[in-house]
């Protein structure tokens, strides 16, 4: 089996669900220069909704392709109004506070979310339903599932779906001018809260998606892992140019082929002395390089001191 | 048309427009000139309500309109050129032009005043797919006017249009002010070059550390000794 094709193919998988993840961060950093942290808890509700709504619907007989498409859409639907309560609560009384504080808030949100989701979810790993048949195909020595095809096909037609929103609608249109001059926009008779709360649900709904991917990828769930998702997408943002669209699919992508690499060949590297399982060091290291020397990434903007 | 009393409008605990009455007529076009930091800007921020006026009020067309959102300002036909003209950097010629007729939902006439806004400025129909912040700042001036009028306002305030510019191409944004002036727009023009001004509008406000201090028709302003004295160079 070919170890580099292998890596590639696994990259790109886990890379489109990094950059579903990274687009709400960079979303609302463009329109609001805000991170929010929370991100990362709003895909773990999504694949903890699917998880019991989509169980649930099996366990009572519902055909598989049927119950997975409805816990899809409660996903959908329950991160879109979290995404949208966390905005109303959490961030707009901050709207004129310092940069630090509603940065704070975001954090605090995400524990929040965490124990919210531990205490109705539990502590225990959950299983996830297994939505999509076992069917392996093989391409010049490596190996790929119906799964993993799923996943990138999906977050690239998202994807596309996305930038023709932003680009091509007027809702896009006053998004792209909200971000570059608020004041302004709002003289032209755009709303900036509702273009804010349409950043975020937005946002939310594509984390909702990527929450259902890592679920039907992984096949396990568990209240803490949107935390380390979070942090990742996180990095993959910051990699693309956060506040920059395409740079944070490019970054998304790019991360997730990076990490699978290391993964692949830390071993050989390390004459075996670093295992796979170190494979999150690279996200890491890539995050600390790019803020070294390149802090606004590749396709980003000089943003100046936000926090 | 409109009517501002005692507006007040302070930052933190300076009071930069100090209780200032004025108004516009239906039709005309007003200047209101001073020197920088006389508050007049601070003054068309708080009729556009982009920032809080501390007292005072601001009729439109005899409607209040002194605590009302600033994104509905424009629904009521007040559009503003800032100063600094604020375009869009990132979005195209077009797309600008587009964001000024973003409350209007008639786009058969939305695309007429496209026309005409082109018939004022050729330059931006060829710079149509261009980023307006690639644009000169004369250009970015009058990119701000079209996309003004791409409202179809009933009252334009201009923020200091001429700020910045080349003479020639002062001339030629005042050119087009004038036409617009001329079909019935009714204009509340801000600028520091008090002559041009004048010169262009029919009736003036003359304003000093955030108070009005004289006004009267325009002709009288300009011949007036303390004007020509303070704001003329003379």
């Amino acid at each position: 089996m070919d170890i580099f094709l292998q890596q590639i193919i696994n990259g790109l998988v886990q890379g489109s669900i990094y950059a579903l993840v990274a687009l709400g961060y960079t979303m609302v950093y463009g329109i609001m220069g805000l991170i929010n942290f929370a991100h990362g808890e709003v895909v773990m509700i999504g694949t903890l909704v699917t998880i019991t709504v989509a169980g649930t619907l099996i366990k009572v007989g519902m055909p598989v392709a049927l119950a997975g498409l409805a816990g899809l859409s409660a996903a959908v639907l329950v991160c879109m109004a979290l995404g949208w309560g966390l905005e109303r609560i959490a961030y707009r009384p901050l709207r004129n506070a310092p940069r630090l504080t509603p940065l704070i808030t975001a954090i605090g949100m995400s524990i929040v979310l965490q124990n919210v989701a531990m205490i109705v979810w539990g502590r225990n790993y959950l299983t996830f339903p297994h939505l999509l048949p076992k069917i392996n195909f093989e391409f010049a020595g490596a190996s790929f599932t119906a799964v993993q095809v799923m996943i990138v096909v999906v977050s690239g037609l998202t994807m596309a779906g996305l930038i023709f929103l932003v680009y091509r609608t007027k809702l896009g249109m006053a998004m792209r001018a909200t971000a570059q001059n608020p004041q302004v926009a709002s003289l032209m008779g755009v709303n900036s809260n509702r273009v804010i709360s349409a950043a975020f649900v937005i946002g939310s709904a594509l984390g909702a998606l990527a929450g259902v991917m890592v679920g039907t990828y992984y096949e396990i769930a568990h209240y803490q892992m949107g935390f380390m998702l979070g942090l990742k997408a996180f990095t993959a943002a910051v990699l693309g140019g956060i506040g920059n669209l395409a740079g944070a699919m490019i970054g998304g992508v790019l991360l997730g082929i990076i990490e699978a690499l290391g993964a692949g060949y830390i071993g050989d590297l390390t004459g075996g002395f670093l295992g796979s399982h170190y494979q999150d060091i690279f996200a890491f290291v890539v995050l600390i390089v790019v803020l070294m020397f390149k802090p606004s990434g590749l396709f980003g903007e000089k943003t100046g001191d936000r926090a | 048309m409109l009517e501002v009393t005692g507006l007040r409008v302070a930052y933190g605990g300076i009071q930069a427009v100090r209780s200032i009455t004025f108004h516009v007529n239906e039709g005309e076009m007003v200047a209101l000139i001073g020197a920088n930091g006389a508050g007049k800007t601070s003054t068309l921020k708080a009729i556009s309500r982009v920032l809080d006026a501390a007292g005072g009020d601001v009729h439109f067309c005899g409607e209040k309109i002194t605590r009302i959102p600033s994104h509905d300002i424009i629904r009521k036909g007040i559009a503003l050129v800032p100063e600094g003209r604020g375009v869009f950097p990132r979005l195209t010629v077009a797309e600008n032009l587009a964001m000024g007729a973003f409350v209007r939902s008639d786009a058969v006439d939305v695309e007429k005043d496209l026309k005409m806004v082109y018939g004022y400025f050729p330059r931006l129909k060829e710079r149509e797919t261009q980023l307006a912040g690639t644009l000169s700042g004369g250009e970015q001036q009058m990119l701000a006017i079209g996309r003004a009028l791409m409202s179809r306002p009933r009252l334009l305030l201009l923020d200091e249009p001429s700020m910045g510019l080349a003479p020639i191409m002062v001339q030629k944004i005042f050119e087009v002010i004038r036409l617009v002036a001329a079909q019935g727009m009714t204009i509340l023009l801000i600028e520091q070059n008090a002559k041009l001004a004048l010169e262009t509008s029919q009736r003036g406000y003359v304003m000093e550390s955030g108070e009005i201090t004289l006004n009267g028709d325009a002709k009288d302003l300009l011949n007036d000794p303390k004007v020509r004295a303070a704001y003329l160079g003379e």
